[in-house]
């Protein structure tokens, strides 16, 4: 048999969709960030285009960073001060996209204002200049006061505004339909909801091409294999021609590896596992690389080494797929 | 052309003698029909029923053992593409490469600190399987002396590397016992030396060529020449490559029945820069490989590749469970804490690592939620008043401490009143991540 064979040919593709927007667009962003289109399972060149370069949006917080252990947050020094200067950093550190997560408007982490939120925004829209992810605090309420000011001060910028829930979209779609930013559509590891949160968004005029779903992401061991085989279970039906899973999709890295205890945990509390310098960006850089290989669109990161290894193993796929693309 | 349970079935002796190992005729033919069972476990099939069944109830990838005894280790005969329509079967076996020219104590050393590269985490010990042994000297002697060096140093079954049928030969021989795995690098040009040599000895045999045709052709010789149990091997090549050739060979065994690519394929991660060839080998795990050959030695970098092997060869249509009830840790005293979680592996595995962490010995109830997580059980109405109450009376942990004090996971909360209400004790609201307990014990936590 001839390996041609082998290959699947594919009806449709995951949707192409841009963030950020130059002066000529309306905003004020050096340049743009377009990721999916991919046409085959993922890197298989063989098949079908492998689409736009995956992104690398880097973590910025407002407030909180307590939160973050001490092993990662050393490593950005006396950035972390404020959002506008750690913003900077991640761009010094490669980020294609800030994601800025708006933890100090939490009840508990400072409760800021949605005033004071929309402030901040501003301000790390004018210290950088990639593209902007902004994520609520997960707090239903308060995101739904927030978000909204934080949309109008991003006008025009396209950026990708979170989350939207099968149980709370409305005031979110509703602002960023207004201002012109896209969403990250988040789901519970449930493809199905997935798709339902979709809908949700379109049913009230929302387009399709402007989402991005996000499944939930768990972390190298800890779940991995549920989000994997979600998005697996997408991306076939996505290139089978279901158009509520033709979205990009997210994976929330960062976030979740430095959660492990593989991470985090002391060479003593771990003997025989590594030293924790080593393994906690390893961690993260794994848990990154594998979702590569389920169709992952953008992944969100923390530590720098991870940011530089992920960002050379997206360089070995692009390249090696386009030595073997037909 | 596959054949049905029931095609299978028409052919066997039906006198249900287990035997096989199953419980009936039918259930075998279930099994073969499956590609998890091959004719050979019937002992009493008829020449007749062979030729009839013949390759068409073969499994479309062949199940190769390496090794002998405890430490054999079984790749292949996996069914699918994507872990959702089945199950990965067969773990791929992560292969340490040693170079022959190490010295005796040097070998010793080094198959001591392979020995090492294991790790128990998730309630399940995940460690290096193989030992790969590298003919880098050139020398036949060399290298079979070294493969017996090895074989004494270590328990792990070997594969031996080679361009030289001779030296596979030589070091086959001296390690016949053990079933190493024979490697032939260059096949095209040294695989019909290599075919005899595998025969003679009846050891599995890897065929390493650069090209799909190749590696079809010379398989196709090796099964001409009666071996069964091969490997195929594309050797050292980039990483989108590989993982083409691994999902291309995959596709062509399992859903064109492609019989020269129905063997499981052996990939080699031996780079320069050990995060990248760390990266590479976790891809090859996810994407099909049975065999990974790797220079990787530190131990952080196998823990990745095996968590990723972990995590991928779970069974997804069976949620890991641990058995529900009390479990203790440390050696709890009257006043230790009682912590609750469900009985999913990830959710009771992560409270117990915790907790362990924190050095304060302390009682987890793990309730039995059909192995659901905690938000999923109590979204699905497992995890409530009511069924923390009943495991919370029937583990009889009352009777061994001298407070009534219970501690919800922090993801829970609401739940504080109604379990406080049916079961009479005092609720404490712990933290949402099992990351935060240490802290919780040690800074919130009086008895």
């Amino acid at each position: 048999m001839n390996i041609q064979d082998t290959a699947q040919s594919w009806s449709a593709s995951i949707n192409e969709l841009t963030l950020g927007a130059t002066s000529a667009e309306g905003g004020t962003r050096a340049k743009t960030v377009t990721i999916g289109g991919g046409k085959c399972i993922p890197w298989l060149a063989y098949e079908g285009s492998v689409g736009h370069r995956p992104a690398i949006a880097v973590e910025v917080w407002d407030a909180g960073m307590g939160a973050w252990p001490a092993a990662l947050l050393e490593q950005y020094g006396d950035a972390t001060s404020d959002a506008a200067t750690w913003a900077k950093k991640a761009v010094e550190l490669g980020a294609d996209i800030v994601a800025l997560r708006l933890m100090g408007t939490h009840p508990d982490m400072g409760d800021a204002s949605p005033d004071e939120a929309a402030a901040t925004v501003k301000a790390v829209l004018d210290a950088v200049d990639v593209p902007l992810i902004v994520w609520g605090c997960d707090v239903e309420e308060k995101d739904n006061t927030v978000l909204p000011k934080c949309c109008e001060a991003a006008k025009g910028e396209n950026c990708l505004f979170g989350t939207i829930k099968e149980k709370n979209y409305r005031t979110l779609v509703a602002s960023c339909l207004a201002d012109g930013h896209k969403l990250i559509a988040e789901s519970p590891l449930d493809i199905n909801i997935a798709k339902q949160v979709n809908i949700l968004a379109h049913d009230v005029g929302f387009p399709l091409e402007n989402l991005v779903i996000f499944p939930t992401t768990a972390a190298l061991g800890y779940g991995l294999e549920y989000v994997f085989s979600i998005m697996e279970r997408g991306r076939l039906a996505a290139l089978g021609g279901d158009p509520l899973l033709q979205q990009p999709v997210l994976c929330d890295v960062g976030l979740q590896a430095w959660r492990a205890k593989e991470a985090v945990a002391s060479e003593e509390a771990l003997p025989g596992f590594g030293p924790a310098a080593e393994r906690g960006p390893l961690w993260e850089t794994i848990s990154a690389t594998n979702y590569l290989q389920a169709g992952a669109d953008i992944l969100v990161l923390r530590h720098p080494a991870a940011i530089t290894t992920t960002r050379d193993a997206i360089d070995r796929l692009v390249e090696g797929a386009a030595a073997l693309a037909v | 052309m596959a054949l049905s349970g029931l095609d299978i079935y028409k052919h066997l002796p039906k006198e249900n003698c287990k035997e096989c190992g199953l419980a009936t005729c039918l259930a075998f033919a279930m099994k073969v029909a499956g590609g998890q069972a091959t004719l050979d476990a019937c002992p009493r099939l008829d020449d007749g029923a062979k030729a009839a069944l013949g390759e068409a109830s073969a499994p479309p990838q062949q199940l190769v053992t390496i090794g002998s005894g405890d430490h054999a280790v079984k790749i292949g005969q996996e069914t699918v593409l994507f872990r959702h329509d089945d199950k990965f079967y067969h773990p791929c076996a992560v292969a340490i490469c040693v170079d022959d020219t190490l010295d005796g104590d040097a070998m010793g050393e080094r198959c001591k600190a392979i020995g090492a590269l294991s790790f128990d985490r998730m309630g399940t010990t995940s460690a290096v399987g193989l030992l790969a042994l590298h003919n880098t000297s050139g020398d036949v002697q060399r290298f079979a002396q070294a493969a017996k060096a090895a074989a004494v140093a270590s328990d792990k079954p070997l594969v031996l590397i080679s361009p030289d049928a001779d030296a596979l030969r030589a070091a086959g021989e001296a390690t016949a016992d053990g079933r190493p795995l024979l490697w032939i690098k260059d096949a095209v040009e040294n695989g019909d030396a290599a075919i005899a040599v595998a025969k003679d000895l009846s050891l599995p045999l890897c065929l390493e060529a650069p090209d799909f045709d190749s590696l079809a052709a010379l398989a196709e010789k090796a099964r001409d020449a009666g071996l069964k149990e091969l490997v195929l091997s594309p050797g050292p090549v980039g990483a989108a490559e590989g993982l083409s050739f691994l999902s291309q060979s995959r596709r062509a065994a399992i859903e064109k029945k492609f019989r020269p690519m129905g063997f499981p394929v052996a990939m080699v991660a031996m780079g320069e820069d050990p995060v990248e060839t760390t990266v590479d080998a976790c891809w090859y795990t996810l994407k099909y490989a049975g065999i990974i050959v790797t220079n990787l030695s530190s131990p952080e970098q196998l823990l990745a590749v095996l968590t990723t092997r972990q995590d991928i060869y779970t069974n997804p249509q069976v949620p890991v469970q641990v058995e529900p009830g009390l479990h203790t840790i440390g050696d709890p005293g009257a006043d230790a804490p009682v912590l609750v979680t469900t009985n999913f592996a990830l959710s009771y595995y992560s409270v117990e690592s915790e907790v362990e962490s924190s050095r304060i010995p302390a009682y987890v109830l793990a309730v039995d939620t059909e192995g659901t997580s905690v938000l999923t059980a109590w979204a699905a109405e497992k995890l409530t008043a009511a069924t923390i109450t009943e495991a919370l009376t029937q583990c009889g942990v009352g009777g061994k401490i001298d407070h009534k004090k219970l501690i919800l996971p922090g993801l829970v909360a609401v739940l504080s009143g109604s379990v406080a209400d049916e079961s009479g004790w005092e609720i404490l609201v712990g933290p949402r991540e099992a990351s935060g307990i240490v802290s919780y014990l040690k800074n919130q936590w009086k008895p």
